[in-house]
Protein backbone atom coordinates (compact mmCIF):
# COMPACT_ATOMS: atom_id res chain seq x y z
CA UNK A 1 0.00 0.00 0.00
CA UNK A 2 1.14 3.51 -0.84
CA UNK A 3 -0.52 6.70 0.36
CA UNK A 4 -0.34 10.49 0.14
CA UNK A 5 -2.04 13.35 1.95
CA UNK A 6 -2.56 16.92 0.87
CA UNK A 7 -3.96 19.77 2.91
CA UNK A 8 -4.61 22.97 0.97
CA UNK A 9 -6.52 26.23 1.14
CA UNK A 10 -10.00 26.23 -0.35
CA UNK A 11 -9.21 28.37 -3.38
CA UNK A 12 -10.45 27.94 -6.93
CA UNK A 13 -6.84 28.24 -8.13
CA UNK A 14 -6.11 25.00 -6.21
CA UNK A 15 -8.60 22.96 -8.26
CA UNK A 16 -6.02 22.38 -10.97
CA UNK A 17 -3.26 21.78 -8.42
CA UNK A 18 -5.30 19.07 -6.66
CA UNK A 19 -6.20 17.11 -9.79
CA UNK A 20 -2.61 17.26 -11.07
CA UNK A 21 -1.19 16.01 -7.74
CA UNK A 22 -3.56 13.03 -7.72
CA UNK A 23 -2.83 12.34 -11.41
CA UNK A 24 0.92 12.27 -10.74
CA UNK A 25 0.42 10.01 -7.71
CA UNK A 26 -1.69 7.52 -9.70
CA UNK A 27 0.85 7.40 -12.54
CA UNK A 28 2.73 4.62 -10.66
CA UNK A 29 -0.22 2.34 -11.54
CA UNK A 30 0.66 2.74 -15.23
CA UNK A 31 -2.78 4.09 -16.11
CA UNK A 32 -3.93 4.92 -19.63
CA UNK A 33 -4.33 8.58 -20.58
CA UNK A 34 -8.08 8.07 -20.44
CA UNK A 35 -7.91 6.70 -16.88
CA UNK A 36 -5.81 9.70 -15.82
CA UNK A 37 -8.36 12.07 -17.39
CA UNK A 38 -11.19 10.23 -15.59
CA UNK A 39 -9.55 10.68 -12.19
CA UNK A 40 -8.58 14.30 -12.90
CA UNK A 41 -12.19 15.11 -13.80
CA UNK A 42 -13.60 13.38 -10.70
CA UNK A 43 -11.10 15.09 -8.37
CA UNK A 44 -11.79 18.44 -10.02
CA UNK A 45 -15.53 18.01 -9.41
CA UNK A 46 -15.10 17.07 -5.75
CA UNK A 47 -12.69 19.93 -5.03
CA UNK A 48 -14.88 22.44 -6.90
CA UNK A 49 -17.85 21.32 -4.77
CA UNK A 50 -15.80 21.92 -1.62
CA UNK A 51 -14.75 25.41 -2.77
CA UNK A 52 -18.15 26.56 -4.02
CA UNK A 53 -20.58 24.66 -1.83
CA UNK A 54 -18.72 23.39 1.24
CA UNK A 55 -16.97 26.69 1.99
CA UNK A 56 -19.23 28.99 -0.09
CA UNK A 57 -16.09 30.59 -1.55
CA UNK A 58 -14.94 31.56 1.96
CA UNK A 59 -11.60 30.51 3.48
CA UNK A 60 -11.21 26.93 4.65
CA UNK A 61 -9.04 23.85 4.24
CA UNK A 62 -9.54 20.97 1.86
CA UNK A 63 -8.04 17.58 2.76
CA UNK A 64 -7.16 15.11 0.04
CA UNK A 65 -5.95 11.58 0.58
CA UNK A 66 -5.03 9.08 -2.07
CA UNK A 67 -4.21 5.42 -1.48
CA UNK A 68 -3.05 2.75 -3.89
CA UNK A 69 -3.77 -0.84 -2.91
CA UNK A 70 -3.03 -3.51 -5.46
CA UNK A 71 -4.62 -2.10 -8.63
CA UNK A 72 -7.12 0.21 -6.96
CA UNK A 73 -6.83 3.93 -6.39
CA UNK A 74 -8.91 5.42 -3.59
CA UNK A 75 -9.23 9.21 -3.40
CA UNK A 76 -10.86 11.06 -0.52
CA UNK A 77 -11.76 14.75 -0.74
CA UNK A 78 -12.93 16.27 2.52
CA UNK A 79 -14.06 19.70 3.66
CA UNK A 80 -15.19 21.00 7.06
CA UNK A 81 -17.73 23.36 5.50
CA UNK A 82 -21.52 23.65 5.58
CA UNK A 83 -22.30 20.07 4.60
CA UNK A 84 -25.19 19.05 2.38
CA UNK A 85 -28.68 19.20 3.93
CA UNK A 86 -30.37 17.17 1.17
CA UNK A 87 -27.84 14.75 -0.26
CA UNK A 88 -30.34 12.87 -2.42
CA UNK A 89 -31.31 16.08 -4.19
CA UNK A 90 -27.68 17.23 -4.49
CA UNK A 91 -26.77 14.01 -6.27
CA UNK A 92 -29.58 14.24 -8.81
CA UNK A 93 -28.24 14.93 -12.31
CA UNK A 94 -28.60 18.60 -13.29
CA UNK A 95 -29.56 19.71 -9.76
CA UNK A 96 -27.71 22.84 -8.71
CA UNK A 97 -28.21 25.21 -5.79
CA UNK A 98 -26.51 27.96 -7.80
CA UNK A 99 -28.88 30.67 -9.05
CA UNK A 100 -26.57 32.14 -11.75
CA UNK A 101 -27.25 29.38 -14.28
CA UNK A 102 -23.52 28.92 -14.86
CA UNK A 103 -23.33 25.64 -12.94
CA UNK A 104 -24.39 22.53 -14.81
CA UNK A 105 -25.31 20.45 -11.74
CA UNK A 106 -23.36 17.52 -13.18
CA UNK A 107 -20.56 17.35 -10.61
CA UNK A 108 -21.69 14.18 -8.80
CA UNK A 109 -22.85 12.59 -12.09
CA UNK A 110 -19.34 13.08 -13.50
CA UNK A 111 -17.72 11.57 -10.40
CA UNK A 112 -20.01 8.54 -10.77
CA UNK A 113 -19.44 8.32 -14.53
CA UNK A 114 -15.65 8.40 -14.31
CA UNK A 115 -14.96 6.42 -11.13
CA UNK A 116 -16.01 2.85 -10.26
CA UNK A 117 -17.41 3.77 -6.87
CA UNK A 118 -18.40 7.05 -5.19
CA UNK A 119 -19.45 7.40 -1.59
CA UNK A 120 -20.55 10.68 0.01
CA UNK A 121 -20.74 11.26 3.75
CA UNK A 122 -22.02 14.62 4.91
CA UNK A 123 -23.23 16.31 8.06
CA UNK A 124 -24.88 19.72 7.92
CA UNK A 125 -22.64 22.24 9.67
CA UNK A 126 -19.74 19.77 9.89
CA UNK A 127 -18.63 19.09 6.33
CA UNK A 128 -18.54 16.58 3.52
CA UNK A 129 -16.30 13.67 2.62
CA UNK A 130 -16.30 12.13 -0.84
CA UNK A 131 -14.56 8.77 -1.26
CA UNK A 132 -13.97 7.57 -4.82
CA UNK A 133 -12.43 4.34 -6.08
CA UNK A 134 -11.07 3.35 -9.44
CA UNK A 135 -9.46 0.12 -10.53
CA UNK A 136 -6.52 0.55 -12.87
CA UNK A 137 -5.35 -2.60 -14.60
CA UNK A 138 -1.97 -1.06 -15.48
CA UNK B 1 0.28 32.64 -13.39
CA UNK B 2 -1.48 35.81 -14.56
CA UNK B 3 -3.10 34.33 -17.62
CA UNK B 4 -6.10 35.89 -19.35
CA UNK B 5 -8.40 32.87 -19.65
CA UNK B 6 -10.55 33.95 -22.58
CA UNK B 7 -9.81 35.77 -25.80
CA UNK B 8 -12.86 37.13 -27.58
CA UNK B 9 -12.98 37.67 -31.32
CA UNK B 10 -15.93 39.36 -33.01
CA UNK B 11 -16.56 38.51 -36.64
CA UNK B 12 -19.68 40.17 -37.98
CA UNK B 13 -22.54 38.64 -36.02
CA UNK B 14 -20.35 35.82 -34.71
CA UNK B 15 -18.58 35.88 -31.38
CA UNK B 16 -15.62 33.50 -31.22
CA UNK B 17 -14.43 32.61 -27.71
CA UNK B 18 -10.94 31.13 -27.56
CA UNK B 19 -10.83 28.89 -24.49
CA UNK B 20 -7.92 28.30 -22.10
CA UNK B 21 -5.86 25.13 -21.60
CA UNK B 22 -7.79 24.20 -18.46
CA UNK B 23 -11.52 24.89 -18.57
CA UNK B 24 -12.52 24.51 -14.91
CA UNK B 25 -14.46 26.53 -12.33
CA UNK B 26 -11.43 28.72 -11.59
CA UNK B 27 -10.90 29.74 -15.20
CA UNK B 28 -14.62 30.10 -15.98
CA UNK B 29 -15.30 32.71 -13.30
CA UNK B 30 -15.04 35.76 -15.57
CA UNK B 31 -16.78 34.33 -18.64
CA UNK B 32 -20.40 35.06 -17.77
CA UNK B 33 -19.74 38.72 -16.98
CA UNK B 34 -17.58 39.24 -20.05
CA UNK B 35 -19.87 37.52 -22.55
CA UNK B 36 -22.96 39.24 -21.10
CA UNK B 37 -21.25 42.57 -21.75
CA UNK B 38 -20.29 41.59 -25.29
CA UNK B 39 -23.79 40.26 -26.07
CA UNK B 40 -25.35 43.47 -24.74
CA UNK B 41 -23.12 45.69 -26.88
CA UNK B 42 -23.10 43.68 -30.13
CA UNK B 43 -25.68 41.98 -32.30
CA UNK B 44 -24.56 38.36 -32.07
CA UNK B 45 -26.42 35.44 -33.68
CA UNK B 46 -23.79 32.75 -33.12
CA UNK B 47 -21.24 31.93 -30.44
CA UNK B 48 -18.34 29.71 -31.53
CA UNK B 49 -16.12 28.11 -28.88
CA UNK B 50 -12.53 27.37 -29.86
CA UNK B 51 -11.24 24.31 -27.95
CA UNK B 52 -7.96 23.92 -29.84
CA UNK B 53 -5.87 24.90 -26.79
CA UNK B 54 -8.04 23.08 -24.25
CA UNK B 55 -6.63 19.92 -22.69
CA UNK B 56 -8.97 19.62 -19.73
CA UNK B 57 -12.64 20.41 -19.11
CA UNK B 58 -14.95 19.46 -16.23
CA UNK B 59 -18.63 20.14 -15.47
CA UNK B 60 -17.86 23.85 -15.07
CA UNK B 61 -17.17 23.98 -18.81
CA UNK B 62 -20.46 22.19 -19.44
CA UNK B 63 -22.22 24.84 -17.35
CA UNK B 64 -20.68 27.57 -19.46
CA UNK B 65 -21.69 25.91 -22.75
CA UNK B 66 -25.22 25.13 -21.54
CA UNK B 67 -25.85 28.65 -20.31
CA UNK B 68 -24.61 30.20 -23.57
CA UNK B 69 -26.82 27.74 -25.46
CA UNK B 70 -29.86 28.84 -23.42
CA UNK B 71 -28.97 32.51 -23.96
CA UNK B 72 -28.64 32.10 -27.72
CA UNK B 73 -31.61 29.73 -28.14
CA UNK B 74 -33.81 32.40 -26.56
CA UNK B 75 -33.11 34.70 -29.50
CA UNK B 76 -32.93 32.03 -32.20
CA UNK B 77 -29.13 32.02 -32.26
CA UNK B 78 -26.66 29.14 -32.39
CA UNK B 79 -23.73 27.84 -30.38
CA UNK B 80 -21.06 25.66 -32.01
CA UNK B 81 -17.55 24.55 -31.15
CA UNK B 82 -14.42 23.32 -32.86
CA UNK B 83 -11.01 21.81 -32.11
CA UNK B 84 -12.10 19.52 -29.24
CA UNK B 85 -9.61 16.80 -28.22
CA UNK B 86 -10.43 13.35 -26.78
CA UNK B 87 -10.92 14.44 -23.14
CA UNK B 88 -13.29 17.27 -24.11
CA UNK B 89 -15.22 14.97 -26.46
CA UNK B 90 -15.80 12.43 -23.69
CA UNK B 91 -17.04 15.11 -21.31
CA UNK B 92 -19.39 16.48 -23.98
CA UNK B 93 -20.83 13.04 -24.72
CA UNK B 94 -21.25 12.05 -21.03
CA UNK B 95 -23.06 15.37 -20.49
CA UNK B 96 -25.24 14.73 -23.55
CA UNK B 97 -24.36 18.08 -25.03
CA UNK B 98 -23.48 16.94 -28.55
CA UNK B 99 -27.02 17.54 -29.83
CA UNK B 100 -27.34 21.04 -28.43
CA UNK B 101 -23.88 22.30 -29.30
CA UNK B 102 -22.57 20.75 -32.53
CA UNK B 103 -18.86 20.06 -32.71
CA UNK B 104 -16.73 20.66 -35.83
CA UNK B 105 -13.15 19.90 -36.74
CA UNK B 106 -12.31 23.32 -38.14
CA UNK B 107 -13.05 26.92 -37.36
CA UNK B 108 -14.44 27.46 -40.86
CA UNK B 109 -16.98 24.66 -40.41
CA UNK B 110 -18.01 25.91 -36.95
CA UNK B 111 -18.62 29.41 -38.33
CA UNK B 112 -21.21 28.23 -40.87
CA UNK B 113 -22.31 24.77 -39.59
Amino acid sequence: MEAMKLEMDSLSSNEEFARVVVAVFMSRLNPTLEEIDDVKTAVSEAVTNAVIHGYQNKPGKIYIEAVIEEHTLTVTVEDRGVGIANLKQAMEPMYTSDPSGERSGMGFSFMEAFMDQVQVETQPGKGTRVTMKKRVAG
Amino acid sequence: MLEVPFIYEAKGQVLIIHLPKELDHHNCRSLKYETDLLLAENYITRIVFDFTRTEFMDSSGIGVLLNRYKQMAGSGGQVTLYGAGPQVHRILSVAGLAKLVPSYETKEAALVG
